[in-house]
């Protein structure tokens, strides 16, 4: 049996009785990679001999008996467009290919002081936009339950790689739904916080009013952990909330008795396939029998969440992206003419098509007489997007709906009906819109492949949405089940 | 037919706050290249930008001073434009919310008052600076980018090349006061973009305007617009049209070159700052900061006047900057006569200045010694002569005038009883110059007067000599 | 179809600093077009007197004191720079 079968509170009880040592941790990661990232492609760069250096440093402490820090030990993947010092991050892109930051994202920092030991760093879409994985420069991720199929995306590695049982713990980034769709399509556990609630200092910008890491785990109780090691106020990040951290595991109860569950009647529409509205049905029937009541409930303005989202997050990565111009870091063409023409040639060569798309969106809905019509408007309609959960939290404590409407597609195929895309996009992007946090975790499986839930939290209330995803996953099994590879 | 010319400025003003606007890299002039510089000022992926308190306190104290009206809710915006020295290619600045609006500067205009109005001054960062070689490329330091700027732009109020030559020595007077900055044009900290139109006299809307860059000092905007002026002139004049373009000022031939024309207006796609966030300057706030401005030149001036009995004159050189004003008034402090502090201010003082390009902190004179040195002289110690030898003295090493004066026997003979057996001496030699004055000759006294100062090596109180010798000729 | 120009989509491009071959000018015409096409369903949402959302919180008046810290070592700055010389980043000529 692999060692990560163990939760992290039992991990911690094996290192302090020194049953096993952090090598051993570290070891069981690297075997498991050695093993399967041939299949699932989740990583872009390994660190094995750094980490173990560090496992050893770490072993020291055990046999002092300093075992402190709530990770202690514990190997983690981190998703490449997290900056770690001297260890190349890449964004997926071949603008960064060649890229060795100087300096640590602040959650590296505080990954670091819990005692956690970074292995690797994860694939993604390039600068995290997609939902597929399938845009990264380097290769495509696959599905650990069935490796013809997509991880999701964008922190598609992040999500495969835990599945996998590569590593325990994974840091991904959510700007429209990519931590939680992953996680949804890989049968794990992600979170995207509150915004606001970690730090966004050393996170390479797509979005800057949407951008959030968060955390990928087995199960839910290590999610809250992690989130606990990460979250705070920095003040290196104007934007993140001076708002106190509560131990999230003392409130993972399992006691969810007169909770109200709301559940808008936009999640459910004909967009969502069958199996996916059933596990989400029986998983509402569960809650009933924890003790929760749930009502059908309406977002009316889901639906333009969609353009909305697509203009604020354009408009943003076309500016955050001008940055890579070819002088400073990154990629730089070859034979440029000229000025002009060295940053055409590197911009051009150096991101990929998705990306040249969104910028160029970015810029136009800025231009000289788009930016009332389009950016001013997307941002009103941001206002309403955000009232309409804040309406529905005046009665309710948390919205429940399936994480995407179908489990993951194969990989290169596209799906083309455009109920199912649009249902897909509603389901995930309203929640960055409005700031609010939001957990998916495994309720079901549809032809072997997993089917997520999203579980929906007032503002910096990720205390109540562990509680409801933990008791829902002490009641249930789906967390235990495992891919075959 | 006759035209008017219409000018507006544009003048940045770098801040100096120990550290950049959004990143806690140092601000300091004159270092290595790229050696005051980090993370977040050569926008490496994933930094972050965090606001200088000090910075938005001296944006609004340099608005205040130059009178505007604060705003209460303000942000920064992105502007997006590729440049190598624009290292994120934006620049944060503030676009529809600027700190300070609807501020004024007054001027005098062969002896007129008149006002400049300041349309707005919003805070902003500086860009690094791009150095071009003959070689085909270009070296880049970003020692400056991040250096917080404030842009004050005028309205086209200016009517004259001399008219934006007073708002300018106004501007730099008032924000040197506040200390927000040091308004060196030679370092940059201060510069200056001039736009001007001519139109018909009696015409109400503008004409077209053209740009002016590359006015490095006061005088060469002067130069530059008086320049303009003619050229835009002769073309109206022969029928032509101005064109919307951006014109280059050369120093070697005083003329205007064209740099760029205009075709359409850029187009920045500026939008709110994301990674910033608002900001709310409250009343009590804003009145924490206008506590801490300074007597400003004008008021200055008028108390000079008013107060001390200056004339008019006097005030304004005195208080032209702060730092002479400053000295001023602590020599008068030191109970120096105002009058005469200011006639050595404005005469040996600057005079030494100017001959040895020097500035008021460069010399080893102090308010106090001056002081003392003037009451001195009050006093009948010091002759003007030799308190002439005592001011080079105090100018180049210091000291104790007192000191000086006594050390080097300095000091003027203004004690009866020491003078009165000399004067007794050298009427007793000479009778003949006794009976010519009382004859009428007046010039008997100037040669007994000579004897006397001759007889103590020209230390002798003049006037009292004078007196000794009146009063001894009546006793005989 | 046209929502756009190709005169637009080109200089959409130019103010981008990316380089569009003519296959891809076609492309991402297409693809524009299709993208205003989505933006204009907004105009279907009454937004008369609501506030613009720019960040999520209304946070304000965050700033840090006026403390300096030594800059970063020259040398790793240039870790990443593709060139530079004499303690520069190297560029084409900038020509204005």
């Amino acid at each position: 049996m692999s060692l990560f079968e163990h939760k992290l509170a039992e991990l911690q009880e094996l290192l302090q009785k020194k049953e096993i040592t952090v090598s051993d941790l570290v070891a069981e990661s690297f075997k498991r990679i050695h093993e399967v990232d041939d299949k699932v492609k989740a990583f872009i760069t390994l660190d094995e001999e750094r980490a173990r250096e560090q496992a050893k440093k770490l072993d020291e402490k055990q046999a002092n008996g300093e075992t402190d820090g709530l990770l202690f030990g514990m190997p983690i993947g981190i998703k490449d467009n997290i900056v770690t010092q001297d260890l190349r991050t890449t964004c997926a892109s071949k603008m960064l290919e060649n890229f060795v930051p100087i300096y640590n994202a602040t959650v590296m920092d505080k990954l670091q002081e819990a005692g956690a030991i970074t292995v690797g760093k994860l694939n993604m879409d390039e600068f995290a936009m997609g939902g597929t994985t399938e845009s990264s420069y380097f290769h495509k991720t696959r599905n650990p339950w069935n490796l013809d199929y997509v991880p999701g995306g964008s922190s598609g590695g992040s999500a495969a790689a835990v599945a996998a049982g590569e590593v325990p713990f994974a840091l991904g980034s959510d700007t429209g739904g990519s931590v939680r769709q992953p996680a949804g399509y890989c049968g794990v556990v992600g979170m995207k916080p509150t915004y606001g609630r970690v730090s966004r200092y050393g996170l390479v910008a797509f979005a800057s009013s949407l951008d959030q890491i968060g955390t990928i785990t087995r199960n839910v109780e290590d999610n809250a952990y992690l989130l606990q090691v990460i979250a705070g106020h920095d003040h290196r990040d104007s934007t993140s909330a001076d708002v106190e951290v509560p131990n999230y595991v003392e409130q993972l109860t399992g006691d969810i008795r007169g909770l109200k569950i709301a559940v808008p009647k936009e999640y459910l529409s004909e967009g969502v396939s069958e199996p996916v509205r059933n596990a989400i049905l029986e998983a509402l029937k569960k809650f009933e029998e924890l003790g929760a009541t749930w009502e059908e409930v309406s977002l009316p303005h889901s639906k333009y969440s969609v353009p909305a989202y697509y203009i604020i997050a354009s408009a943003e990565a076309s500016s955050n992206l001008a940055r890579f111009d070819g002088i400073r870091y990154g990629y730089r063409a070859e034979d440029a003419k000229n000025l002009l023409d060295l940053y055409k040639k590197s911009r051009s060569e150096g991101f990929g098509a998705e990306v040249k798309r969104r910028i160029m969106i970015g810029n136009y809905v800025l231009s000289k007489g788009n930016y009332e019509k389009y950016f001013r408007k997307a941002q009103q309609v941001r206002t309403l997007i955000k009232q309409d959960f804040e309406k529905i939290f005046e009665n309710y404590d948390v919205i429940v709906g399936p994480i995407a409407p179908t489990t993951a597609n194969k990989i290169g195929e596209f799906t083309k009906n455009p109920l199912t895309m649009y249902t897909r996009d509603i389901l995930t992007i309203p929640v960055n819109l409005a700031g609010v946090p939001a957990i998916s975790i495994p309720c079901g499986f549809d032809n072997g492949l997993p089917i997520g839930m999203q579980i929906i939290g007032k503002h910096f209330d990720e205390g109540t949405v562990y509680r409801v995803a933990h008791a829902f996953e002490q009641a249930t099994d789906f967390h235990k089940q495992r891919p075959q590879l | 037919m006759n035209f008017e010319t219409v000018i507006g400025l544009e003048v940045h003003v770098e801040l100096k706050t120990k550290s950049k606007a959004f990143s806690p890299a140092p601000n300091q002039y004159g270092d290595e290249p790229n050696t005051n510089t980090n993370v977040i000022d050569l926008a490496y992926p994933g930094t972050l930008p965090v606001l200088n308190k000090e910075a938005v306190e001296f944006a609004m104290k340099a608005a205040m001073a130059l009178n505007c009206e604060i705003a209460t809710e303000t942000r920064f915006d992105r502007k997006n434009y590729f440049y190598p020295d624009n290292p994120k290619a934006y620049q944060i600045t503030q676009d529809e919310f600027p700190i300070g609006r609807n501020g004024w500067i007054e001027i005098e205009v062969d002896g007129k008052k008149k006002k400049i109005r300041i349309n707005r001054i919003h805070l902003e960062e500086d860009a690094g600076k791009s150095i071009h070689t003959d070689e085909g490329y270009s070296l880049v330091d970003f020692n400056r980018q991040g250096t917080p700027l404030i842009e004050i732009v005028s309205e086209a109020d200016i009517r004259s090349p001399e008219e934006a030559y007073l708002y300018l020595e106004k501007l730099k007077s008032i924000i040197q006061y506040t200390g927000v900055s040091d308004v060196k044009m030679e370092e940059g900290s201060l510069r200056c973009d001039a736009n001007i139109s001519l139109r018909p006299i009696g015409q109400e809307e503008f004409g077209t305007k053209t740009e002016l860059k590359n006015l490095n000092s006061f005088n060469f905007v002067r130069k530059g617009l008086e320049y303009e002026q003619k050229r835009q002139e002769k073309i109206l004049l022969s029928g032509g049209m101005i064109r919307q373009e951006t014109r280059r000022f050369d120093e070697a031939t005083g003329e205007t070159i064209l740099m760029r024309v205009k075709e359409e207006a850029d187009d920045y796609r500026y939008f709110p700052e994301p990674d910033l966030v608002f900001l709310h300057i409250d009343e009590e706030w804003k009145e924490r900061v206008r506590a801490t401005i300074p007597e400003l030149p004008d008021a200055r001036q008028k108390r000079y006047v008013e107060e001390l009995g200056l004339p008019e004159y006097d005030a304004k050189v005195l208080t032209m900057t702060k730092e002479m004003s400053d000295f001023f008034e602590a020599t008068i402090a030191a109970g120096a006569d105002p009058k005469q502090a200011s006639n050595w201010l404005m005469g040996e003082v600057s005079g030494y200045m100017n001959k040895h390009q020097k500035e008021l902190h460069d010399l080893a004179l102090t308010p106090e010694s001056l002081a003392s040195m003037i009451q001195l002289i009050d006093k009948g110690t010091l002759s003007s002569k030799m308190a002439k030898k005592v001011f080079q003295e105090l100018v180049e090493k210091g000291g104790d005038p007192e000191k000086i004066v006594k050390e080097r026997g300095w000091a003027q003979i203004s004690d009866e009883a020491t003078l009165l057996p000399i004067v007794n001496e050298v009427l007793d030699e000479n009778e003949q110059s006794i009976i010519d004055f009382k004859n009428g000759k007046d010039r008997a006294l100037g040669h007994l007067v000579g004897q006397v100062m001759k007889k103590t090596r020209g230390m002798a109180n003049p006037p009292l000599v004078n007196k000794l010798i009146l009063q001894e000729i009546e006793k005989r | 179809m046209a929502r756009i120009t190709k005169e637009e989509v080109k200089r959409i491009a130019d103010v981008s600093r990316l380089h569009i071959t003519d296959d891809e000018l076609e492309k991402i015409s297409a693809q524009l077009d299709e993208f205003i096409e989505l933006a204009e369903t907004l105009n279907e949402v009454d937004t008369t007197g609501v506030e613009p959302t720019t960040h999520v919180f209304k946070v304000k008046n965050v700033m840090r004191e006026d403390i300096p810290e030594p800059g970063m070592d020259r040398d790793l700055l240039f870790k990443n720079a593709p060139d530079h010389q004499d303690g520069q980043f190297k560029v084409p000529a900038v020509l204005d």
